[in-house]
């Protein structure tokens, strides 16, 4: 599976009576083609697909002075439901909660893609502001209109409109018995982010409390009156075929239900010790494959690549053979796996023919519509509906335990949860990908780089264009055959890409004896780059000299709108362990809109990062996952948190760029590059460390 | 069997042998503990049993009978909030929270024998609870304000 792209749904539907009847009146604004206004009637329903550089958003201002945001971004832990509140309180003119956001609900929100590739807050982020301030805009034009005045001698403030005698109206009296809907005036003028007053502004989760009270309900803890508990037949090893099943002793247990379709197996039950005992009671025979291991996945990768791997152009091969200096390497990065502390669920219930599902996903339209093809069934019989979810990093695209669970509802009459053993999350969701990375530079005894090869088996190509400036480059995505199952993760492929990149451009520093830091300030133009480079030496006082026995290391990199610079300090012990002393990053992403959470989205991306560089690997033998456990697999740790320091650059003058991906890419580079700088041992694997200890 | 949770007897009907945790989630919707691994690798499922932190997970619901269960649900009293719960509100520390009500469970847990611990006390009483997002340094914060405000 190739890191998903987007895909237009081609409806994108607003009934405006049904719109009207969910929320009662009021004014609504929303991103709708032109053309519709054109159209009478009392249904509004635009069947052209949105254009691709739009993203859907509504908003509503009800009688009551309720503002509802509809949106089809999740909140998976990024606290976009109070980012993106904080801007629509900040253009609307409101207080932060008058706002009610709902979000991925695919009967109610726009379709959107998913929330995924740190978009949310670039695009989603404007859309809305600009749908805040075309409502605030409509609001002066109304009250203008019913006291004959000037809407510029009007202000708007905390949900009211006041002239300049005091006379105040607030917005939702203003729009009493009215069903207004306006479309988002792309031309509207939003408000500048120097002035802002709460966004920008640290403010705690806007539904923080059902949290820390344990009152929030993800999809695992949600019940349904009749629910029954769904467990579901695994197979063995990676395509291993059922071949025969005997399902007569589930059969015969009270109150449980079995299901066959092809390979699906699956049982439901009042409980989930029940369901579990059906499933055990089940016999069944499967043909396994013959299925590469995690000790020849390497050779494997270069050897299955599919389209074979580029030949150097001749600029390339002209300026490798004038360099004064080459270096080549080969990296080898390992699966990992996302590992969301909340593992897949599902729930899901059928009421006259419609399905209704329950589940936690960056794509609810895209599990949808999942559910749509798999299910055969028309796009109006399908909804999904998330709630705040457990985390993805990446890693909850797919639609797994939705259709899981609407198979067994289906054959139940009743709605079905399956909830996925950490076992199972372990072994069907799916990976990073692993891949192999060759590196081949030719560049001079003064640092400047005349050639760059950079050739990636299988992983991805995200993050594989240099920032550096290089006369001749040349690189390269090569798709091979993946044993594992795999995806999208955060970050795409950088985490593979900057690593194998920014460990080659180490070597070469230290190759001419040129300082790690300088050596990448000397090659790029890019301001944004040196910005971050230059804040984060700073602050980690990289011009200081490493104690004995340590090492100072830093990488850099960019990715979907964000730069991010890492230095790292090591200590490499007598016996050969290293200790990570301290991590400092500095990361700037355009406008920060929450100051907190953006602090708090770069130390998440420290710390997965910390994992994937140090010692997080899947391992695999025969189609089997040999560590599917949080024993076995291991993650960070609070005794793995070395010092971490944050150093945000607030770019008022740019637009705000998401913080989903960047952090994590310089933390693998920026380790293996302090252990080079203590040691003089250059690393080309990831993870660097699974025993803790140099080899 | 008969269960005593957060001050009030549970008689449930539960199969031997089944742990705790599923007992609380399934059998009465206490939902606040949660599952992440089943083995007591996570610490998403701690209670406390007689006031001592406990991985729900892996005990049989039938071992603690006679003890006095605390889930997350019960750390409110009277509607207002726990110490610790005040401070995390305040700190704000979590990304997508479902770690929370096990750090929050440990954290008092810690608090209740050790009323000013030292970071390193902390960060060992702590260990056993993951943070997927990678929010540890800000859960130590949370602790230590939680200490403060004692
Ligand atoms: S679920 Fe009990 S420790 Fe993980
Ligand atoms: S905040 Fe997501 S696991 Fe802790």
């Amino acid at each position: 599976m190739e890191p998903l792209e987007e895909k237009q749904e081609p409806n994108l539907l607003i009934d405006r009576r049904k719109f009207f009847k969910l929320l009662g009146g009021g004014l609504a604004v929303a991103f709708v083609l032109e053309d519709i206004f054109a159209l009478a009637g009392e249904s509004v329903t635009p069947t052209s697909a949105l254009p691709a550089n739009q993203v859907g958003a509504w908003i509503h201002i009800s009688e009551d002075g309720t503002i509802s945001v509809f949106t089809g971004k999740v909140e998976v832990g990024q606290n976009i439901r109070t980012s993106l509140s904080q801007l629509v309180a900040e253009e609307l003119h409101v207080p932060l909660d008058s706002i009610k956001m709902i979000m991925g609900d695919t009967d109610l929100v726009p379709y959107d893609a998913g929330t995924f590739g740190s978009r949310s807050t670039p695009q989603m982020g404007t859309q809305l502001r600009k749908a805040a301030a075309t409502a605030r805009q409509a609001l002066l034009d109304m009250a203008a209109k019913n006291w004959k005045t000037d809407s510029k001698t009007l202000k708007t403030e905390a949900g009211f409109i006041s002239d300049s005698n005091g006379k105040k109206i607030s917005f939702g009296q203003l729009t009493q018995g009215q069903q207004i809907i306006l479309p988002i005036a792309d031309q509207v003028s939003l408000s500048s982010s120097k002035d802002w007053k709460i966004a920008g502004k640290t403010i705690p989760k806007v539904n923080g409390r059902s949290f820390i009270t344990g009152s929030h309900k993800y999809v695992s803890d949600m019940k349904l009156p009749e629910m029954l508990h769904g467990k579901i037949l695994r197979a063995p090893s990676y395509e291993a075929k059922l071949v025969d099943v005997d399902l007569a002793a589930a059969k015969a247990m009270a109150g449980v239900i079995v299901v066959q379709e092809g390979d699906f197996v699956g049982v439901a039950a009042s409980t989930v010790h029940l369901a579990e005992k059906a499933l055990q009671s089940i016999k069944a025979k499967w043909e396994e494959s013959e299925q590469p291991s995690r000790s020849e996945i390497f050779d494997y990768l270069v050897k299955n690549a599919r389209n074979g791997k580029k030949e150097a152009n001749a600029d390339i091969v002209q300026s490798m053979a004038s360099a004064e200096l080459k270096h080549s390497a080969k990296y080898n990065i390992d699966y990992i796996a996302h590992v969301p502390l909340e593992p897949r669920a599902g729930l899901a219930q059928w009421t006259d023919g419609k399905l209704t599902v329950w589940t936690g996903t960056q794509r609810p339209f895209g599990v949808k519509q999942d559910l749509v093809n798999a299910l055969n069934l028309p796009p109006d019989k399908v909804r999904v509906i998330m709630p705040d979810t457990g985390s993805g990093y990446g890693g909850k695209h797919s639609a797994e335990a939705a259709l899981e669970a609407a198979r067994l509802a289906k054959a139940a009459k009743k709605p079905v949860k399956v909830v996925w053993t950490r076992k199972e999350e372990f072994t069907w969701a799916y990976f990073r990908p692993a891949g192999v990375i060759e590196v081949n530079a030719g560049f001079k005894k003064d640092g400047s780089i005349n050639a760059w090869k950079f050739d990636n088996y299988n992983s991805g190509n995200a993050g594989i264009n240099t920032q550096y400036r290089i006369a001749n480059q040349q690189n390269s995505y090569i798709p091979s055959k993946t044993p594992l199952k795999q995806g999208s993760y955060r970050g795409l492929a950088s985490t593979a890409n900057v690593f194998a990149r920014e460990s080659h451009i180490a070597d070469m520093a230290r190759m001419v004896d040129i300082d790690q830091l300088e050596f990448r300030l000397k090659n790029t133009d890019n301001d944004r780059l040196k910005a971050v480079l230059t804040a984060a030496a700073k602050s980690f006082n990289w011009s200081s000299k490493p104690p004995a026995g340590r090492g100072y290391g830093i990488a850099c990199g960019f990715e979907k709108g964000g730069y991010v610079a890492t230095c790292a300090e090591v200590e490499v012990l007598a016996n050969k362990s290293v200790k990570i002393i301290r991590l400092t990053e500095a990361f700037e992403c355009g406008a920060i809109v929450n100051p907190h959470h953006l602090e708090n989205q770069i130390l998440g991306g420290i710390v997965q990062g910390l994992g994937g560089a140090l010692f997080e690997a899947i391992d695999f033998e025969k189609g089997k996952i040999l560590n599917p456990s949080l024993s076995a697999y291991r993650v960070p740790r609070f005794k793995d948190m070395p010092k971490i320091e944050m150093v945000m650059l607030n770019r008022t003058d740019l637009p705000s760029a998401g913080a989903g991906e960047a952090p994590i890419v310089g933390v693998a580079p920026a380790i293996r590059n302090a252990i080079l700088d203590a040691t003089g041992t250059g690393l080309t694997v990831l993870p660097l460390l699974p025993t803790g200890k140099l080899a | 069997m008969r269960l005593n949770i957060n001050g009030k007897a549970h008689e449930v009907a539960v199969e031997a042998g089944v742990d705790l945790l599923s007992v609380l989630r399934d059998y009465l919707d206490l939902t606040g503990s949660k599952y992440g691994c089943g083995e007591g690798s996570c610490g998403a499922c701690t209670v406390h049993i007689d006031g001592k932190p406990v991985r729900s997970c892996v005990i049989p619901a039938a071992s603690v009978t006679r003890k006095s269960i605390t889930t997350i649900e019960g750390l409110e009293v009277n509607g207002s909030l726990h110490t610790v719960q005040q401070a995390f509100l305040k700190a704000d520390p979590f990304q997508c929270s479902y770690c929370a009500s096990g750090m929050i469970m440990s954290a008092a847990a810690l608090l209740k024998t050790n009323p000013s611990p030292s970071e390193e006390e902390i960060i060992t009483a702590m260990n056993g609870n993951i943070c997927r997002c990678g929010t540890y340094p800000n859960i130590i914060k949370a602790i230590q304000l939680a200490s403060a405000n004692k």
